[in-house]
């Protein structure tokens, strides 16, 4: 298994690892829920390392970008970063990332599970003065959420954080380690940052060492795995081999947003166009009117016994104190307020469908 | 780890304490770690009603995942400790007192025999 720059401190820690996309990741530490409330309340940090990394540069990185993406990478200044996807010819998801624009080359960022899988797929896809580095080795990434966490940050870097807006970023100094400084996160928090750093194991025990230090004051907290996935879905977030994955597009899984049908062509663009058109399922929220937990995998019938839907994401949301989650359901079945019937072992849960975020 | 030597253990990580006829079970202290957060335990089996060894109780909702709680011996239901969904998280804290799930009235008390003492359970669990 490969270990992130941090393992020596989770197992110090005490926190329970696990086998995840290959990394030996801590998933809890104290507790999922009292993590999970840390970052809601005051600031937790999250051991993000097994996140991939891939370079892109050359004379025509931005054209190759946004040919494998679906977000318009003309929006993109330097020191932007933006949510996207890169899809299949037939509209199937091949990865959720993050693209980051620095002078002159495309940083792009994505989940631990599909790192060979994207970089096999970005070599096939490749044209022109292109060339790719995965360089998912070279990067701690600790990820520093909720509203202390600028507070906690602040003293450990001269750059101003306040002034990188949501989804910017900035390379600077932090704790004495050349670092970049991203304002952004998957737990929904407004104040949130991502740090990639060296992923030495003795400089990324420093980092975050000091981060301990200067968030002491707001009793910062480490957060596992296990709250990274009920923060991440009180927003609705999608997670990648849960929610989606090749087997639907970007307009299916809620993704229409950062999908940009008119910037001129990408991969996939006349399957999502036509998915547009003529759509077959959504991706929903939902509440369950019940104390059981519905999970991955578990299908959905309509009041009248019809099977029109499976659960891909659920579980109990400790700020709601209920149970939520999110799952595809059938065209002319998914309309907000539904009722929908999850069936869990020998019972038939009874859910809403409801608007998301979960939170605000 | 606490495992009290005073209980007996089963492999689904079920603890029963005997006194006179009546069992009280629960899930051990290994049981509760591994699960983490509890946040609902859902008793299908009702006071009054007969359980064989190895029935189905019901099951524990944790945030991560969910878990069947099995009987470990023959008998009747004389209890159930529904107060714990007041507070669910007593499973965690005190799984050997607050957090008692079921007390059963047992029919053979040679059921006793077929479950494991604490030293024979931490060594089948690696403790």
């Amino acid at each position: 298994m490969k270990k992130t720059g941090f393992n020596n401190i989770h197992k110090k820690l005490g926190a329970k690892l696990v086998d995840f996309a290959g990394f030996e990741m801590p998933v809890q530490y104290e507790g999922i829920i009292a993590e999970h409330k840390a970052v809601r309340e005051s600031v937790g940090v999250f051991d993000v390392s097994h996140m991939g990394e891939v370079e892109v540069s050359g004379n025509d990185a931005f054209e190759f970008v946004q040919k494998i993406t679906t977000n318009d990478v003309s929006k993109l200044e330097i020191g932007d970063v933006q949510y996207s996807a890169m899809c299949l010819k037939n509209g199937g998801i091949v990865d959720d990332l993050l693209v980051y624009r620095c002078h002159d080359y495309f940083m792009l960022v994505i989940n631990a599970a599909n790192i060979e899988k994207d970089f096999k797929w970005m070599q096939e896809n490749k044209f022109g003065d292109v060339e790719l580095k995965n360089v998912s080795d070279d990067f701690s990434l600790l990820a520093v959420q909720g509203k202390n966490s600028l507070a906690t940050l602040q003293k450990l870097t001269d750059v101003d954080l306040s002034g990188i807006d949501y989804y910017k970023f900035r390379f600077g100094q932090i704790a004495g380690q050349p670092a970049l400084i991203s304002h952004t996160g998957y737990t929904g928090e407004k104040v949130c940052f991502e740090i990639y750093s060296s992923s030495d194991p003795e400089k990324s025990e420093a980092l975050w060492n000091a981060i301990f230090e200067a968030g002491k004051e707001f009793n910062i907290k480490p957060v596992g795995l296990g709250a990274r996935d009920t923060l991440r879905l009180e927003y609705a977030f999608r997670l990648y081999g849960n929610d989606m994955d090749e087997s639907n597009n970007t307009i299916e899984a809620g993704l229409g947003w950062i999908t940009k049908t008119d910037k001129g062509d990408f991969n996939g663009k006349d399957a999502i166009l036509n998915a547009k058109e003529n759509p077959v399922k959504k991706l929903v929220g939902f509440i369950v009117d019940d104390r059981m937990v519905a999970r991955h995998g578990q299908e959905i019938y309509s009041s009248d016994g019809k099977k029109i839907g499976i659960v891909t994401s659920g579980s109990f949301s400790p700020i709601l104190n209920k149970n939520i989650g999110l799952a595809y359901i059938d065209r002319g079945f998914n309309k907000t307020g539904s009722e929908i019937n999850i069936s869990v072992r020998d019972k038939k849960l009874k859910a809403t469908i409801v608007k998301t975020p979960f939170l605000n | 780890m606490n495992f009290p030597v005073a209980l007996k253990y089963t492999k689904e990580h079920e603890w029963i304490k005997a006194e006179a006829n009546i069992c009280t079970i629960g899930i051990t202290d290994f049981a509760q770690s591994e699960l983490g957060d509890i946040i609902y335990l859902d008793i299908t089996s009702e006071t009054g009603s007969e359980v064989k060894q190895g029935d189905v109780l019901g099951s524990i909702e944790a945030v991560k995942t969910v878990s069947e709680v099995y009987s470990p011996v023959s008998g009747k239901i004389t209890a159930v400790n529904t107060g714990i969904n007041d507070n669910p998280s007593i499973v965690n804290t005190d799984p050997y007192e607050g957090g008692w799930i079921i007390k059963i009235e047992i029919s053979d008390k040679n059921e006793l025999n077929s479950l494991m003492d604490s030293e024979t359970y931490k060594s089948q669990i690696g403790a």
